[in-house]
């Protein structure tokens, strides 16, 4: 039987002592509209909640919003308990949204983080971003 | 991971090997249904609880405290939480799951080892669960849940698919629904096996409660004691308690009030559930209803190999007969006895 074409899940988190949750309702719903299947974890999740909602969701993005400026600090460790839980970041089209400063785009990308998208993005940005990008690390893994 | 690596994963308490199944599962891959075949032999030990009822009346709340009772009582707990994808664009908003814990993230359900929590979209299907609902939950009955919950769409009258599923079935209500006609319709307030009443610190729940009571238990036998009542059961007949004193064969639906996000009434839930899980096991009904949703599920097995036989080969000439049948050179009826009379040379 032919492999019917997967529909995409993501994941939209918001982690730690933030409350600032419009954006992530904001783009949870647009990325909706645009034929994905989305979950948010809604406010204060832990870094280990999330990693392990991305684990058992078994999403193909994660997305993580931070208005709190500790981006440095919770998405590393999200990262690092998907790995503790089984799960494989590698796999994963990781996404970071919210106030960063820009100087730290690289910081955040060396981290595995694979696109970051500051307020005034346009949703139409990170549909197509994520249209492109899971069948590129899906690809990578299958060669891997 | 490969089918192998899953299987072994699912019956090893996996939970990554769990959700990748899923996927597969839901997805319409052959691994899916590889895995589903392997795993069979493993199922069956769980006791699998639907919840269903109107949008908004604390289904998800409801699940949460139930896991944290379940959880607090030694039971592992599986839930599966299907919200409406979109009709139009496929999408769809998954939003079981911030109810866990709510904002008290002290009980630890997301991350509790003896939890998997698993969204689904309907994906467009009619009938409150998804399509593949039922092979989720016998990936995670292999897995060797005790408890699995299953939490439909919000659902409207007539979306009643969650008994094809549940062992037991619960219906959530809530005060100020609409009157004793609404509670009388037929559909989703006759499949309960269990109903709550959820937002009870609301004005209203004890009449919405009486006539559930009453909707339940208004039979023959009912009205016959009923006229024989004397003035002073008035209260007895007001409050909805007469029912209570019917005596009735097999099981009374019971109604519990619940303030869910308070936990009230959740004890009281928990222990009807289990009584009906036992009710079925010594009555036999068990084995019984499963036994006869196993024959359906194979019915419809049946009906979907023969489409995919009619797709992926062209051996019984189907275009050609479709021709035939369109210019009158043969009827729909006989074309299809010819069809399945190749179907069963071939197999």
């Amino acid at each position: 039987m032919e492999r019917m074409e997967k529909k995409i899940r993501v994941l939209v988190a918001k982690v730690g002592l933030d409350g600032h949750d419009r954006g992530a309702k904001v783009v949870a719903r647009f990325l909706r509209d645009a034929g994905f299947e989305v979950i948010y974890t809604g406010l204060h999740r832990t870094p280990q909640e999330v990693a392990m909602a991305a684990v058992q969701e078994d999403v193909d993005v994660v997305g993580i919003s931070l208005h709190s400026g500790a981006h440095m600090t919770l998405v590393p460790k999200v990262l690092n308990f998907i790995r503790e839980y089984g799960g494989d970041p590698d796999e994963l089209v990781v996404l970071v949204g919210g106030i960063v400063p820009e100087d730290e785009f690289d910081d955040l990308k060396a981290l595995g983080v694979d696109g970051i998208f500051i307020p005034g993005t346009p949703i139409s940005e990170i549909v197509d971003f994520i249209k492109e990008m899971v069948p590129k690390k899906k690809g990578l893994k299958a060669k891997s | 991971m490969d089918v192998d690596e899953i299987v072994e994963g699912i019956l090893s308490g996996n939970k990554r090997a769990l959700a990748r199944a899923i996927t597969f599962v839901e997805n319409d891959y052959p691994e899916g249904k590889e895995i589903l075949k392997r795993i069979f032999p493993k199922t069956g030990n769980a006791h699998i609880i639907g919840i269903t009822g109107f949008p908004g009346v604390g289904k998800s709340t409801i699940v949460s405290k139930l896991t944290q009772e379940f959880r607090a009582r030694g039971k592992t707990v599986g839930i599966v939480a299907i919200d409406p994808g979109s009709p139009f664009t496929g999408g769809a908003l998954l939003g079981d799951r911030l109810r866990m814990d709510g904002l008290d993230s002290s009980k630890k359900l997301w991350i509790d080892p003896g939890v998997f929590f698993r969204s689904m979209s309907s994906r467009g299907r009619a009938g409150g669960l998804a399509a593949k609902t039922g092979d989720a939950v016998r990936l995670m009955d292999a897995f060797g849940f005790d408890i699995i919950l299953v939490e439909t769409v919000g659902a409207g009258q007539s979306e009643v698919d969650v008994i094809e599923v549940a062992d037991t079935s619960i219906v959530a209500l809530m005060p100020e629904m609409g009157d004793d006609i609404q509670i009388n319709k037929a559909g989703i307030l006759e499949i309960g096996d269990i109903y709550v009443v959820n937002k009870a610190d609301l004005g209203g729940a004890d009449k919405t409660e009486r006539w559930i009571k009453a909707m339940l238990m208004m039979d023959q036998e009912a009205v016959e004691i009923l006229t024989k009542t004397t003035h002073a059961q008035e209260y007895e007949i007001q409050t909805g308690k007469i029912f209570d004193k019917i005596p009735r064969a097999g099981w009374s639906p019971p109604v519990i009030k619940t303030v869910a996000d308070k936990g009230e009434g959740i004890a009281e839930l928990a222990d009807a559930i289990e009584k009906h899980f036992d009710y079925l096991k010594t009555s036999g009904k068990l084995l019984e209803t499963r036994k006869q949703r196993l024959s359906r599920e194979m019915v419809e097995i049946l009906v979907q190999e023969i489409k995919n036989y009619l797709k992926e080969t062209d051996k019984v000439n189907f275009r050609e007969i479709v021709e035939k049948v369109s210019k009158n050179d043969l009827d729909p009826h006989t074309a299809v006895e010819k069809i399945m009379k190749s179907i069963l040379k071939d197999y």
